[in-house]
């Protein structure tokens, strides 16, 4: 395993390179097939560089845990707005995951639809191509429109451009007080009208999502952040106007609300059993027709505009789905699955050329985990 | 600010560029009247300009897109325009370029309450679009100074801000997708109603490239529901660093007011003899907005106002109705107005950490001794973005060329803090210069890959962003 120790060593040891890597950051958000190549981990580039409370923002090195990082911003009381998840339940992983990792996957979740992606809040990238040129974009400040925005580009190019050495984001403050509505009973029709409902209030939700009827009753669950007598008002509020779907109840025990969204985030209900488990990025309206066509289970978020999709293995959910306006991604797979259906969600002729032009000037001797982001199948 | 020679063997076949471009849109959507080309001469940053060859006005993505195809065969750069108000010089044409303006593509296509978001044609304003959703009590949250003019277009190509950012993010926040033209003529379409990418983040690189990647021309906004209310406070401080600090302050204690604005003492002296909104009289003044309830706003100011006592204010002023909440507005939204009124300025973009604050504007004020030249300073504190307006004579020669040289020594120090060129009017031609202070040639380098994957030729407003030396082969090889 390479492990450079410093952005120069990484930078060297690519420009050395004449065979593939397949770039790691924790290890704990597999995705794809396992790309070929010797294992260049970033673990070793760590710690936060910069952090300034008072004006929001942190520096740190790829490499640097998350839990690091969610520590040293809990200290000040603040947090990354975009609630990364944390894979390894859902994937059976272990290990450490690197804020690298979570800007490579452009890694997000619930309050996605309030606060943003990874993406959003990323205000900088160094990285190093695949030609062992280290490149920066961005930087340390929250607005920043000096050239073209690589920032973007790298969130979520899952390390086929260049391999991430620091990364920059803007913060928020952690909450005072949260709760959490829950609606039994709805189904998956209703329940996304009523999150519909409740996004279009201007009561800010943070967090809406629906898990079915799976033996016993359904789950709505609306998220509310804020101080402690802002919460309390937009519940109330939310509450009548919710009130011709169901019976609204409201948790309020910061602890228990937390747990929830944890578990929504890392949608610990699909964890340790057995089928393949796809992510379906739709218009919010569409979810529950698209679900429909699925057979497996289902776990709703972002008012509907996400599905996590727990299938048989080996079932083509993308098939079943025909052509529709999102994209679907296989999130946990079989190697054997993997072999047959392609991760990512095909892109549009134009679109696919676009992303091949750019993997080749970023990545010329095609050794950045090469063929990881295909959307069609290597002939065999 | 040197701009490209026109190339010869274009002006040579402009006759027939024209009669190509006239196959393919109605007769009064081609203009190449030398009177009526000079509409086109120049943006917002008026101290430079050049007719265009021409410059069309297509009423549909079909005809920008046979547009495209006819100047790519032809080798014509074109410059994609919104409605002009650039104050970087990104719609400056060149005399061989040909302007495409998106002007009479306005429509509403699609309004969605259920899914939250609007889709527009580009050309339709900014604030145009939040009037599309008002009666529903909706609005679109990026909202330049500039939005009764400014049109989702060049929103997109500059990734415009405002100020109200600091709580609703910029253009790109609100960006899910769109309908561009390629150079070659290609029409492709990225993101949409749903969120996020699938493959690589294609709209977040298109959005703030500055016409340089592809002709926009429909756009998927996401659209917000109307806080139930908000009010402002005014404060003032006897220096900038107490000001500093009390922003600084508030956004550690946990609130996020939607907006930080700041005003020093020029700023405030030139808007009160133009805008009599009331202000004191002071060293810097800050205004802070909170939305919600009754309740929330109340929640919110009581921290805010606390935090403010402790800095010493020198007034502390919230607004008890709408009437004085508008006033309160009314003297920063009319600053820009009231300098123009006292003098020609130059509007500086820079962005600094907060806590530089102090520092730069103690900086800013040296220089201005040792070039001679006033400066004020109007700006959005909470983010770190500053807009100094340095004042000059235009008709005073050489006044001009002081006030450039002085505003790239302010750039260079915003770089130098850590900070950057611009946070939201873009590189235009302004700041192309400057790039390599703030980048090294190998990041720019991995700028321009972008733009020769999307424009291998280099037409798409080729002479912007991008300082001439490092451009110039890839622009030669495509005349
Ligand atoms: C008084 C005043 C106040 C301002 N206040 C603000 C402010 O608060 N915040 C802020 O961010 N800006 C501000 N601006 C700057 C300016 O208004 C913004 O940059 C605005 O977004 C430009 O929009 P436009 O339609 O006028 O674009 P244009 O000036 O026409 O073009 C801007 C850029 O976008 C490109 N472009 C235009 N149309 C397209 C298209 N269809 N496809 C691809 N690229 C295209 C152009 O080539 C150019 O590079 C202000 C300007 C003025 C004059």
């Amino acid at each position: 395993m390479l492990q450079p120790k410093s952005e120069a060593e990484l930078a060297d040891l690519l420009a050395a390179a004449q065979h593939p890597v397949a770039i790691r950051g924790g290890g704990t958000r597999p995705i794809g097939r396992a790309a070929a190549g010797e294992v260049l981990s970033t673990v070793a580039l760590t710690g936060v560089t910069l952090y300034e409370p008072g004006a929001l923002t942190l520096v740190a090195q790829a490499g640097t845990p998350v839990a690091e990082i969610e520590a040293t911003l809990a200290a000040e009381n603040q947090r990354l707005p975009f609630e990364p998840m944390d894979h390894r339940a859902l994937l059976g992983t272990e290990g450490t995951p690197t804020i690298g990792g979570v800007v490579a996957g452009n890694v997000s979740g619930p309050r996605r639809i309030q606060a943003g992606a990874a993406r959003d809040s990323l205000i900088g990238v160094r990285f190093v191509d695949g030609a062992g040129t280290v490149i920066k974009n961005g930087g340390r400040v929250m607005k920043n429109v000096t050239g073209y925005d690589l920032v973007k580009l790298m969130a979520g190019s899952y390390g086929t451009l260049g391999v991430l050495s620091e990364v920059s984001f803007k913060l928020l403050p952690e909450v005072e007080a949260s709760a959490c509505l829950i609606l039994e009973g709805l189904d998956d029709a209703r329940a996304i009208a009523a999150l519909a409902r409740a996004l279009a209030s201007p009561y800010e939700v943070t967090g809406a999502a629906h898990i079915p009827n799976r033996g016993g009753t359904s789950r709505s669950m609306i998220r509310l952040e804020g101080f402690s007598k802002s919460v309390a008002y937009r519940a109330d509020a939310l509450r009548a106007l919710l009130a011709d779907f169901a019976a609204v109840e409201v948790i309020t025990d910061t602890a228990t609300v937390r747990q929830i969204w944890k578990d929504q985030r890392d949608v610990t209900a699909f964890a340790g059993q057995s089928g393949d488990v796809w992510r379906i990025s739709c218009k919010p309206s569409d979810g529950s027709g698209l679900a429909a066509k699925i057979k497996g289970d289902i776990i709703y978020d972002w008012g509907g505009g996400l599905i996590w999709a727990m299938v048989p293995e080996g079932y083509d959910l993308r098939a079943s789905l025909g052509a529709f306006a999102g994209h679907a991604t296989l999130i946990r797979a079989s190697e054997g699955t993997r072999a047959r259906i392609p991760t990512f969600h095909p892109e549009p002729a134009p679109l696919a050329a676009l992303s091949e032009g750019l993997r080749r000037k970023f990545d010329p001797k095609g050794i950045l985990n090469t063929g990881l982001m295909a959307t069609a199948m290597p002939a065999a | 600010m040197e701009m490209p020679k026109p190339n010869p063997a274009i002006l040579a076949k402009r006759a027939r560029i024209i009669s190509r471009l006239r196959e393919v849109l109605p007769f009064d959507a081609v203009i190449d009247d030398p009177h009526e080309t000079r509409a086109y001469e120049c943006d917002a940053l008026t101290a430079y300009r050049c007719p265009p060859l021409a410059a069309v006005l297509p009423q549909s993505t079909a005809e920008v897109s046979e547009v495209l195809r006819i100047c790519h065969e032809e080798g014509v750069p074109v410059v994609p325009r919104g409605s002009g108000t650039s104050l970087a010089g990104g719609a400056l044409p060149t005399a061989d370029s040909v302007i495409l303006g998106v002007a009479r593509l306005t429509a509403v296509l699609e309004t969605d309450y259920d899914n939250r978001f609007i889709r527009v044609q580009t050309g339709r304003t900014n604030l145009s679009v939040t009037g599309a959703v008002e009666e529903n009590d909706f609005f679109y949250a990026p909202d330049p100074s500039s939005q009764l003019a400014c049109a989702i277009a060049g929103n997109i190509g500059m990734n415009s801000g405002g100020a109200h950012c600091l709580k609703y993010g910029v253009t790109t926040n609100n960006l899910l997708g769109v309908t561009m033209v390629m150079m070659d003529g290609t029409v492709v379409e990225i993101g949409g109603a749903h969120l996020d990418a699938g493959g690589l983040d294609l709209l977040g690189v298109i959005c703030g490239s500055e016409g340089q990647l592809g002709v926009v021309t429909e756009a998927t906004l996401r659209i917000l529901r109307k806080p139930e209310g908000a009010r402002p406070v005014l404060m003032g401080f006897d220096s900038n660093e107490v000001a500093g600090e009390c922003v600084s302050a508030i956004i550690k204690a946990g609130v996020l007011p939607v907006a930080i604005e700041f005003m020093d003492r020029p700023c405030i002296e030139a808007t009160e003899a133009f805008a009599k909104a009331g202000y004191p009289m002071c060293e810097a003044l800050l205004i802070v907005e909170v939305e919600g309830s009754e309740a929330e706003i109340r929640e919110q100011l009581d921290v805010i106002l606390a935090i403010a006592k402790r800095h010493n204010p020198v007034e502390l002023r919230e607004a008890a109705d709408s009437d004085q909440a508008a006033r309160i507005w009314l003297g920063r939204k009319s600053a820009f107005g009231a300098m123009g009124q006292i003098n020609d300025y130059m509007c500086l973009d820079g962005t600094i950490p907060v806590s530089s604050l102090p520092y730069v504007l103690r900086r800013i004020g040296e220089m201005s001794k040792e070039y001679g030249l006033g400066v004020a300073n109007v700006f959005h504190a909470g983010d770190g973005n500053m807009h100094p307006l340095i004042l000059f004579d235009a008709n005073k020669p050489g006044d001009l060329e002081l006030c450039e040289a002085f505003g790239a020594d302010i750039l260079k120090l915003c770089v130098e803090v850590g900070g950057c060129l611009t946070g939201e009017h873009g590189v235009g031609i302004e700041k192309r210069d400057l790039m390599l202070t703030q980048y090294s040639p190998s990041d720019l380098e991995a700028q321009l890959w972008v733009k020769d994957v999307f424009d291998p030729k280099w037409l798409l407003n080729p002479a912007k962003v991008f300082p001439l030396s490092v451009t110039e082969t890839r622009r030669d090889q495509a005349a």
